[in-house]
């Protein structure tokens, strides 16, 4: 099976500060030689903290950024270093949804207008025609075609999120890049959402990847899922088999890091690491993770792992765990 | 932090640079103009273009003619000017110096006290009549024009009621040295002091009772509140040493421009020979070399004022040292 | 009891009429006891626990009923007298540590302001303890932290310095306020551990408000659960996510999805949002999102009955 997306040796540098600082130059790397694969109809999850570069990927991915080294081949088509005219065409087979729906809507128009905009934009339509899609995207996303008239101010966040969700689908893109799409949201209103996000998968047959900070939403809702740490994945594999039995050390932390409403009663051993996560600008040598890692020996302070194949998943460690 | 300074000055001195040399090639590098005739005035002799072609090197390469310049201005000081024969133009310019710093300085001191109460004590009523009065005598200030309020002034304390106890004390038009005669250096400026500092001072005093009641709206002050600092102490400590950031940038810009010339209103009005009146009366006789001297200085002191507010934010805002 | 509320309410008067934001809301915290408060944006959760601290500042604001604080009225006691309870027996830390210390000043400055407001100690002993918080809440090398801005320091590190600052003066009722938002999961961990710990050593009662049901069964010892500016669901932290009584207690807790186990095609979600303040349903506020939901549901607002567990739902069988 080719997949939908082939991402190798992917790397995003970001550059802070002046020559003229004190500091000088510097540059974050905040992709670090990230490849994957993106298969036609799955879920891919990316997780990870503050600054693991979760959402940089993900903005790499959609060409939303210039990515610095590396090959993105989407759909057969090397897009890479394409222009941003000759990205055109195949912007509306990616499209990205983000965390703040409110930020993302222009105030001023209306939420037909939002909704027609990347239709007007893509395809020549007639008027006729964009209404009736517009009323038809509206329906799909869960909202009523009376709802086209108003303005963003007058919607909740749920109802918000679901007019930036349908503004993504207008163009029936192949990839949906979502970043932290329920993050902004209430508790009550999160599910309708995965739910809204899992039925539109399954009934246009997307292909998502899903960025999130949140572990138990992404589990619900990834097929598979990475682990990202300082720019890098840790820990790729399918999704059950990365929260049942986590390979690496990094990812068993963060997943016994996250409280369970579900399991209040039973006290579960939790790992609890130290410190903070090291500023991107000036990685640690050799595993990123070694300064925090309750397992580190002699040789991951020296010796950066590779991802490779552990099992059933690939995993960036020396010492994965059984 | 000695280092952000050091950086900031020798950023300046690039300022300074790009600026004299804009200025020159505005006045002196236009194409198809003699610049000979521009500084030789209306009605010059053949002689004289001469004389100011040898003497400013116009016959020589653009950048000697911009060294000549500069070395005239800022080494030997000898540039003369030729619509007022022979006058020294740097010693004319450095004799206003005194008198437009005298004037502005005082009213920096006027419009940085009086803005500060009137901007803290609104912010510290806010929303209350005694805020809004505020509000209403600093737009009533703003609203003023200078020379109006100069002429008016006048009209009071020179002649309707100058023979009254009110202002009998008020001197004569002009200026006094400080050095000759402070009490006279002082009774003459206090009029002109307050006529230029009113707009400031309602201006600022606006500024800063928006920017402390901003201030007041953060999370921080939460903090403050929670921790039972007295509301004066978190009014005084917090919220107003927060808001000084923005206050500093605009008092460096106006004191800047102000001792660069814009005081010219104030000074035309009260009769100070200032460096506003300066350059009013050398831009009335095209007198070039006036004018670009003044130009230059002018800028000068923009930019030191502006020097001078970076550094003083590098003290203010301990997140620009680090950054 | 080491805080008595009763009855509270608090509503502000707008152009639109006056808007209730906490409508009768009473509940007990007793000495050492870690009590959780629940609820989505807009439930009343935060307008709580300002309404104690006497940090509701807005003159719009109208607040009745009673809140003792051993034993002592705090509803309309003057300012000043509220100030010196403030920081000293009531301290509070704050959802993000990015905006809740000042930044112009440092670390050290901060907390030896507090401690010199309430205690009369000299500046230098103020510092020293500074240090010592500091070292306590986990912060490393604290001598030369006191000195730093809180910008040069990590959203954990400044989040244990703002508790350090709430700890000065060993305050017996200790309000947090989503303290651990803002913080990444593993941090979110450290953080709260390190409040455990500090609950031993300085035995505190702890009002701890979250949204996240996860970061309440692990601290909270009782709970309770806000909608719409009144209590829906009060009991023990066990018997909460043993048997949770109210319907909206359980349908919270039905959308969150499990981290373990087999994975739900599709979660169980509350339908619409929660309501506004401005347009509240009669009677029951939960009763048009509620899968229980009956025509004399809409009579009246449930009042909160059952002790120890109370619910207030007339679908709860007493």
């Amino acid at each position: 099976m080719t997949p939908l997306y082939d991402i190798s040796h992917l790397s995003k540098r970001f550059r802070v500060g002046s020559r003229f600082s004190r500091q000088g130059l510097r540059v974050v790397q905040a992709v670090d030689n990230v490849t994957l694969q993106v298969m036609q109809g799955e879920t891919l999850g990316l997780v990870g903290e503050s600054g693991c570069g979760k959402s940089t990927l993900g903005r790499c991915l959609s060409r939303l950024y210039d990515i610095s080294d590396g090959k993105l081949v989407f759909d057969g088509t090397d897009i890479s270093t394409l222009t941003p005219r000759a990205m055109r065409p195949l912007r509306q087979k990616i499209q990205m949804v983000f965390q703040d729906p409110y930020a993302s809507l222009n105030p001023r128009r209306r939420v037909q207008d939002l909704i027609a905009e990347p239709l007007r934009i893509h395809l020549s339509l007639p008027a006729t025609e964009i209404a009736t899609r517009v009323a038809q995207l509206l329906d799909q996303v869960g909202l009523s075609p009376d709802h086209a008239q108003r303005y963003p101010h007058e919607f909740s966040g749920g109802q918000r999120q679901r007019i930036g969700i349908a503004r993504a689908i207008a163009l029936e893109p192949k990839l949906v890049i979502l970043d932290e799409p329920v993050s902004a949201l209430d508790v009550s209103v999160q599910a309708q959402i995965v739910n809204l996000l899992a039925d539109l998968q399954d009934r246009l047959n997307l292909t998502y990847v899903f960025v999130a900070h949140d572990l138990s939403v992404v589990r619900q809702v990834s097929t598979r899922i990475a682990v990202m740490y300082l720019g890098s994945i840790v820990e790729l594999g399918q999704a059950d088999d990365i929260f049942t039995k986590p390979a690496h050390p990094y990812t068993q932390a963060l997943i016994s890091a996250v409280p369970n409403a579900h399991n209040a009663t039973t006290t579960r051993k939790r790992i609890v690491l130290t410190g903070d996560v090291p500023s991107p600008i000036a990685p640690p040598d050799g595993c990123r993770f070694h300064p925090r890692c309750p397992i580190a020996q002699d040789r991951c302070r020296t010796e950066r792992p590779l991802l490779l194949p552990h099992d059933t998943r690939k995993v960036a460690c020396h010492f994965p765990l059984e | 932090m000695t280092y952000a300074i050091l950086q900031r000055l020798a950023q300046m001195a690039f300022v300074m640079l790009g600026i004299s040399l804009l200025v020159f090639l505005i006045f002196f590098g236009t194409p198809g103009v003699d610049p000979a005739a521009r500084i030789a005035g209306r009605n010059a002799s053949p002689e004289v273009l001469q004389a100011v072609r040898v003497s400013f090197g116009f016959d020589q390469p653009f950048y000697v003619q911009y060294l000549t310049m500069m070395k005239k201005i800022f080494v030997t000081g000898d540039l003369t000017s030729f619509v007022n024969r022979g006058w020294k133009v740097v010693p004319a310019v450095l004799n206003t110096i005194p008198v437009t710093l005298s004037l502005v300085m005082g009213a920096a001191v006027l419009w940085v006290v009086f803005s500060l109460i009137i901007g803290v004590l609104a912010a510290a009523y806010r929303d209350t009549w005694i805020d809004k009065l505020l509000m209403i005598i600093g737009l009533i200030g703003i609203s003023m024009p200078v020379y109006w309020l100069g002429e008016v002034m006048n009209l009071i304390t020179q002649s309707r009621f100058h023979d009254t106890w009110l202002f009998s004390w008020v001197p004569p038009l002009g200026y006094k040295n400080l050095t000759d005669d402070p009490k006279g250096w002082f009774l003459t400026l206090i009029i002109p002091w307050f006529t230029l500092s009113i707009l400031y001072i309602g201006l600022y005093g606006r500024i800063l009772r928006a920017s402390i009641t901003e201030a007041l709206q953060e999370d921080y002050i939460r903090t403050a509140r929670a921790k039972g600092l007295s509301e004066t102490r978190i009014l005084l400590k917090h919220a107003l040493r927060t808001s000084l950031i923005s206050f500093v940038t605009l008092f460096g810009l106006d004191f800047g421009a102000l001792v660069g010339g814009s005081a010219l209103l104030t000074e035309v009005v009260f009769g100070l020979q200032g460096v506003g009146k300066l350059t009013y009366d050398a831009l009335q006789n095209l007198d070039l070399p006036v004018i670009m001297t003044t130009v230059l200085y002018a800028s000068f002191f923009v930019v030191m004022a502006n020097a001078v507010v970076d550094m003083i934010y590098i003290l203010l805002d301990p997140r620009v040292r680090t950054s | 009891m080491i805080l008595s509320v009763r009855d509270l309410r608090v509503a502000f008067r707008t152009e639109r009429g006056l808007v209730q934001v906490l409508d009768g809301v009473s509940f007990d915290v007793a000495e050492g006891e870690v009590l959780g408060i629940v609820g989505e944006s807009g439930s009343g959760k935060t307008m709580t626990v300002l309404a104690v601290m006497g940090l509701i500042t807005d003159p719009n604001a109208v607040i009745t009923g009673s809140i003792l604080y051993k034993g002592r009225e705090l509803v309309g006691l003057p300012s000043r007298e509220m100030r010196k309870l403030r920081g000293r027996e009531i301290a509070m830390i704050f959802q993000d540590p990015m905006t809740a210390l000042t930044p112009v000043y440092t670390i050290g400055w901060q907390i030896a302001e507090q401690i010199l407001t309430h205690q009369k100690v000299t500046k230098s002993q103020a510092w020293t303890r500074a240090v010592a918080l500091l070292e306590e809440v986990g912060i490393p090398r604290p001598d030369e932290a006191v000195h730093r801005y809180p910008h040069q320091l990590s959203g954990g590190m400044r989040q244990r310095a703002v508790i350090a600052m709430a700890l000065t003066c060993n305050p017996a009722l200790l309000v947090a306020d989503e303290p651990t938002t803002a913080l990444d999961v593993t941090v979110q961990a450290q953080i709260l551990d390190l409040l455990r710990t500090l609950r031993q050593t300085h035995g505190s009662s702890i009002i701890f408000i979250t949204h996240d049901l996860g970061v309440m069964a692990d601290v909270a010892d009782r709970i309770m659960v806000m909608y719409a500016g009144r209590i829906v669901e009060s009991a023990s932290r066990d018997a909460l996510f043993a048997q949770p009584r109210h319907p909206y207690t359980t349908a919270l807790l039905n959308s969150i999805p499990p981290l373990e186990g087999p994975r739900p095609h599709r979660l169980q979600s509350i339908a619409g949002a929660p309501p506004s303040l401005l347009a509240l349903p009669p009677g029951c506020a939960f009763g048009p999102r509620c899968p229980l939901h009956q025509p004399q549901c809409d009579a009246a607002k449930p009042p909160l009955i059952g002790t120890p567990h109370a619910a207030a739902c007339i679908l709860v069988p007493q």
